[in-house]
Formats: C-alpha cells, sequence, structure tokens
C-alpha cells in the first residue's frame, strides 16, 4: 500500500512540424507568465479579461482532484463569477496586506482538438509575503488548462489549478 | 482519567484566577497557555465526550478506510462488514508506529510496514512475523497472547451516515451526550437520506481551536464583518434569529435568509453595500429546500458544527493543533436525490466558505489576528457582555450569550 506509483498520463506526439509547435509552446508560456505577472501585481481587473465568457475556473485541492470530487476552493462556473469575485475581492473582503509572487514553469502543450482547443499544462509555485513577515510557500501544484485562440492570443475555456497542499496555510485571497 | 495539574509545563501562567467571578469576562491566557491546552485535549478531546470521524459515503466498500483525527490524535475509520464500522487507533500495537499512511483508500487488512504485524479490518492482531522465531531461535513469550494486542478500537456510533466516536468507555451515549435540541439539529442535517460526498475543503488556521468554536457562537460579528453575508442578506442583524445555549458546552444558532434588503438595522451595519451587485444571481440566491430559509446550526462540542448556509450542508471538523493552531476540515455533500440545479447550488455556494470562501476569508484573517492580539497579552482580559450578563436563550442575533454559556461550563469542566 505505500508502493511509488506513476501519475504519468499517456500523450501522443503531437501532429505538428517541430518548429512551430516550439512556437506555439513559448507563445503559451508567455500567456502563462503574464497571467501570473497581473495577479502579483494585484490587478485583478486584468485577470478577469484571460477568460472566455463560458469558462470554467476553479482551484482545488490534489485530494478532491484524485478522488474525482467537485468542490473547489474557488470555483467559477462562467465569467461572471471571475467578475463577481474580484468585485468581492476589491469591496467586500477584508485580509492583511500581502504581496504574491507566482513562479511558472514546465509549460507544455498535451494536445490541440480538431476544433483547434488547445489542452496544456504548467506547474505553478506561490510565495506570499505578509506586511510584517517574510516570504512562505503558500501553494504549489499544476493548471490543468484548455485554451482557446483569441486573435494573435489566447483565452482560458478551462483552468483547473490543482494545488498539491492538503491543507491550506490560514487562507487564499489572491486567485492562483 | 489522569489529568496533568496546570502549571507543569515551561510557559505555563503563574496564575490561573479568573479575572472574576463569572463568564464574562475571558482572560486571555485560556487561548495560548500550553498547560491550559494539555488539559483541554486530556478533558475535552479525550474524556467522556463524541467527536465526528467521518461519514460512512466516504468508506462505501468493505475494507474501505479513511484517516480521521480525534483531538491530536490520528485514527481510521473503517467499514469492516456492510452496514459496519470501526474506528481504530491509527497506532501499532507493537512499536506506535502510524499504520495507515494514506488518506483514504481499500484493503483486506492493515499491516505495519515495520515489522509487519498485521491486524484485521476490526483490529484484531492476526500475525506477528517470527512468533515463533526463525532458526528454533527467538520469538514471542508463550505467555504472548495475540488477542490482548489489537488496535484500540474506539466506541462508536453512526447516525445518519455519519460516524461518531469517543476514547471514553464512560460517555453517556450519543444521543444523551447531544440531548434533544442538538440531536435535532444532527438529524435535521442528516435524515437518514442517502448522501453524496461532493468534497473536502482543508485549512489550518493560526489561532487557539477555541478562537473557531466562539466565531461560530458569535452572531454579532457575523452581522458586522462580514458585509458578503450583510449585503446579500444570507446571515443579517434584523433577520429573524435564535441562540440556544446548550449543556456540555454545545449551542445551536439560527437565523433565516431574507435577501437583500434595507432597514433601520442596516446604518448600523457600516459594511453594508446598498450599490453592490453580483452578476451571477445564483451565487447569492439559495433555492428553498428542507430547512425552508432557516440557515446556521449547531456545534456538537467540542470538534463538529453541523449547519446549512445557502444550499452547503457540511460537517465543520474542529482540529486542535497545539496552543496556537487549528485545523479545519469541511466535508460537503448532498444528497443521491439532488437534481442538477441543487447540485450546481451546492458547488456554487461552496464559494462562500473554505480558505477562499467570501465569507471564511474575512474570519481566517480575522482569527490569526486576534491570537496575535491575546497571545502577547495573556494577563489581559476580553468581555463577552453583548446582550447582558446572562445565558438565557436569545430570540435575537446581537448578542454574545452563547460564547457566556461556553465559559460557564468551560470553567466547571478545566476546574478554573
Amino acid at each position: 500500500m505505500t508502493a511509488l506509483t506513476s501519475t504519468a498520463r499517456e500523450t501522443k506526439p503531437l501532429d505538428m512540424p517541430k518548429a512551430e509547435l516550439r512556437a506555439l509552446r513559448s507563445d503559451v508560456r508567455d500567456y502563462y507568465e503574464d497571467y501570473g505577472q497581473h495577479l502579483d501585481d494585484g490587478d485583478l481587473e486584468a485577470w478577469v479579461k484571460y477568460f472566455t465568457e463560458d469558462c470554467h475556473y476553479r482551484v482545488i485541492s490534489r485530494e478532491n482532484h484524485k478522488l474525482g470530487l467537485p468542490i473547489g476552493l474557488i470555483y467559477c462556473m462562467n465569467k461572471n463569477m471571475v467578475r463577481d469575485r474580484v468585485t468581492a475581492l476589491r469591496e467586500t473582503t477584508v485580509a492583511q496586506p500581502r504581496v504574491i509572487r507566482h513562479f511558472i514553469s514546465g509549460v507544455r502543450i498535451n494536445s490541440i482538438a480538431e476544433n483547434g482547443d488547445i489542452s496544456a499544462q504548467g506547474n505553478f509555485l506561490i510565495s506570499e509575503c505578509l506586511a510584517d513577515g517574510e516570504p512562505e510557500i503558500t501553494a504549489a501544484g499544476q493548471y490543468q488548462d484548455v485554451l482557446v485562440r483569441d486573435g494573435d492570443g489566447f483565452l482560458f475555456k478551462y483552468r483547473d489549478c490543482i494545488v498539491d497542499n492538503y491543507r491550506i496555510k490560514t487562507s487564499i485571497i489572491i486567485p492562483l | 482519567m489522569t489529568v496533568l495539574p496546570i502549571g507543569s509545563l515551561a510557559g505555563a501562567q503563574a496564575s490561573y484566577e479568573w479575572p472574576e467571578d463569572g463568564f464574562t469576562k475571558i482572560p486571555n491566557w485560556v487561548y495560548s497557555d500550553p498547560d491550559i491546552y494539555r488539559k483541554e485535549l486530556e478533558v475535552f478531546y479525550y474524556g467522556d465526550t463524541w467527536h465526528y470521524v467521518g461519514l460512512t459515503c466516504e468508506v462505501p466498500e468493505i475494507g474501505s478506510f479513511r484517516r480521521s483525527t480525534i483531538g491530536e490524535r490520528p485514527v481510521i475509520l473503517v467499514r469492516h462488514a456492510d452496514d459496519e464500522f470501526s474506528v481504530l487507533e491509527n497506532r501499532c500495537a507493537h512499536k506506535g508506529a502510524q499504520l495507515c499512511w494514506e488518506n483514504t483508500g481499500k484493503v483486506e487488512d492493515f499491516t505495519c510496514p515495520y515489522h509487519q504485524w498485521n491486524y484485521s479490518l476490526k483490529g484484531d492482531l492476526q500475525g506477528v512475523p517470527f512468533l515463533r522465531g526463525a532458526l528454533g531461535k527467538g520469538g514471542m513469550p508463550r505467555d504472548f497472547k495475540k488477542s490482548e494486542h489489537g488496535l484500540k478500537s474506539l466506541r462508536i456510533h453512526n447516525e445518519g451516515g455519519a460516524i461518531w466516536a469517543t476514547f471514553s468507555d464512560d460517555a453517556p451515549s450519543f444521543e444523551d451526550y447531544c440531548g434533544p435540541d442538538i440531536l435535532a439539529e444532527v438529524r435535521h442535517m442528516l435524515p437518514g437520506k442517502p448522501i453524496e460526498l461532493l468534497g473536502y475543503t482543508r485549512q489550518l488556521i493560526p489561532s487557539n481551536w477555541k478562537t473557531y468554536l466562539e466565531n461560530l457562537k458569535d452572531p454579532y460579528h457575523a452581522t458586522l464583518l462580514h458585509s458578503f453575508y450583510i449585503t446579500f442578506g444570507l446571515w443579517r442583524a434584523d433577520n429573524k434569529s435564535k441562540c440556544v445555549p446548550q449543556e456540555r458546552g454545545h449551542s445551536v444558532m439560527v437565523s433565516h435568509n431574507e435577501g437583500k434588503k434595507t432597514s433601520d438595522a442596516t446604518s448600523e451595519m457600516k459594511r453594508f453595500r446598498d450599490d453592490l451587485e453580483v452578476l451571477d444571481k445564483e451565487t447569492i440566491t439559495p433555492r428553498q429546500e428542507f430547512n425552508k430559509k432557516r440557515v446556521g446550526g449547531g456545534w456538537i462540542f467540542p470538534s463538529a458544527y453541523m449547519g446549512i448556509q445557502a444550499n452547503t450542508l457540511k460537517m465543520r471538523h474542529l482540529i486542535p493543533r497545539g496552543p496556537n493552531m487549528h485545523e479545519l476540515v469541511f466535508t460537503h455533500y448532498g444528497f443521491t436525490d439532488d437534481d442538477a440545479e441543487l447540485r450546481r447550488l451546492r458547488l456554487k455556494h461552496a464559494n462562500l466558505l473554505g480558505p477562499a470562501g467570501f465569507v471564511s476569508m474575512d474570519d481566517s484573517e480575522m482569527l490569526s489576528q486576534l491570537q496575535h492580539g491575546v497571545g502577547a497579552y495573556p494577563h489581559e482580559t476580553s468581555i463577552v457582555e453583548m446582550g447582558g450578563k446572562e445565558i438565557e436563550e436569545t430570540d435575537y442575533m446581537v448578542s454574545e450569550v452563547l460564547i457566556r454559556s461556553f465559559y460557564k461550563f468551560y470553567r466547571e469542566a478545566m476546574g478554573l
């Protein structure tokens, strides 16, 4: 019962010229990093712009994800719920001042659907520093996403932020 | 049961004198003192009290197990027959190592990885490798009896699909421990209908466990601190409410969801925001169900709070983690006959609660600040006189009666 198990998923090589894939991966990586930068800057209004109207955005524990349980720590079932979260954070939430930083790595393209939807993933590590404290790692985990093309860029149609944390330290104020 | 004498640990208070006779003033040392904390564990967690362990739907098949915690002690909930369960100490009877390392799973029996002592699903010791030694040498003494070295199995009670347990042989029955009002709250939330597990949220909050206990005995703060609740009428002072003190540290605190409104009381609620609207109306619009707009619930002291807020049904499990830390586990559930809309509402309304909840975020942040204040000034006191100095039931919200009633019980139980 304690043997190590693999969590690797079966992946097919993408049917795409290497240079094109490299360019796409680079664009998606930039997109992820810009996303993280807006949150680190506290620019929640810019964060909203990363989603389609019919989006799914959820922060979910590894435990729930593994057991197939749907409860999220944050669960937005459409873009209005993403907007509402920003309203709540701006207007009603009582929270200690803090600085956060996203460290994003391991961005990769998993597959491209016939309709052009891009399945991608990336790792995140988030540090948080309270006004009278030192930075601490508050969450680490993986994004599992579906992106759609939007002109030259992308939008998230689906983003699950799967946090490895069994427990969250105090709270998650700023989305991941 | 032996209880450590107060004052035996380093860092303890020099004196444990209550500020004055009564229960309207609370000495800050109850929130940080290591000896007080040790005694609380023995009296309230390992004494004659009942504790929530888990839901039967979390262990759906014979051999399914889930780890849980009572006080600071790890336990295992396991289904050992069709409708029979055990709560076992998660501690090998041999050397004391934690036996079960996975949060959940399914096994035929339990084997300690260290020396492979093997136990049945009911905790009976079945096998000891080299019981008779090897090559004719070693082995356990002839008088070693496997029957005397099983895993400790706790007294349990199944109430509507929730398993409760106690370490004590002397505790009254679960029903008597609850009393009629609390039992009614438990049965209101778990009427025996088949339940569907929706998931967990878990958080560590850097404050004493009683700060959370009191927070859910304190409707006064909820109508001031939580703009989200107040503005959208999910919990506010001018809604019909009730605070009902109970024996043994339990309490009932209920209100009614009446939606967004303006009244004479809104001017006192500085955080009421008439201008505030959300775009996704479902987030703040509960569908009427069995509770008929009645929200809130009851503390089953010390470690469980059951209640409904909007359309979220959950078991809140409070775990002490040292004098300055507590853990909260919310187990969200629904009923297997929920339709798609109700299920969606349960998931949506979970956005109100937990580590990133529109309402709970305020609490976690607030309680960690509270601990900074009371922890650094143990010799000072706090005052709980809102709504008077009595401990009678109230039919209004702006009251600290449940906290006063709790400290009356607490002083007696702790001998303070």
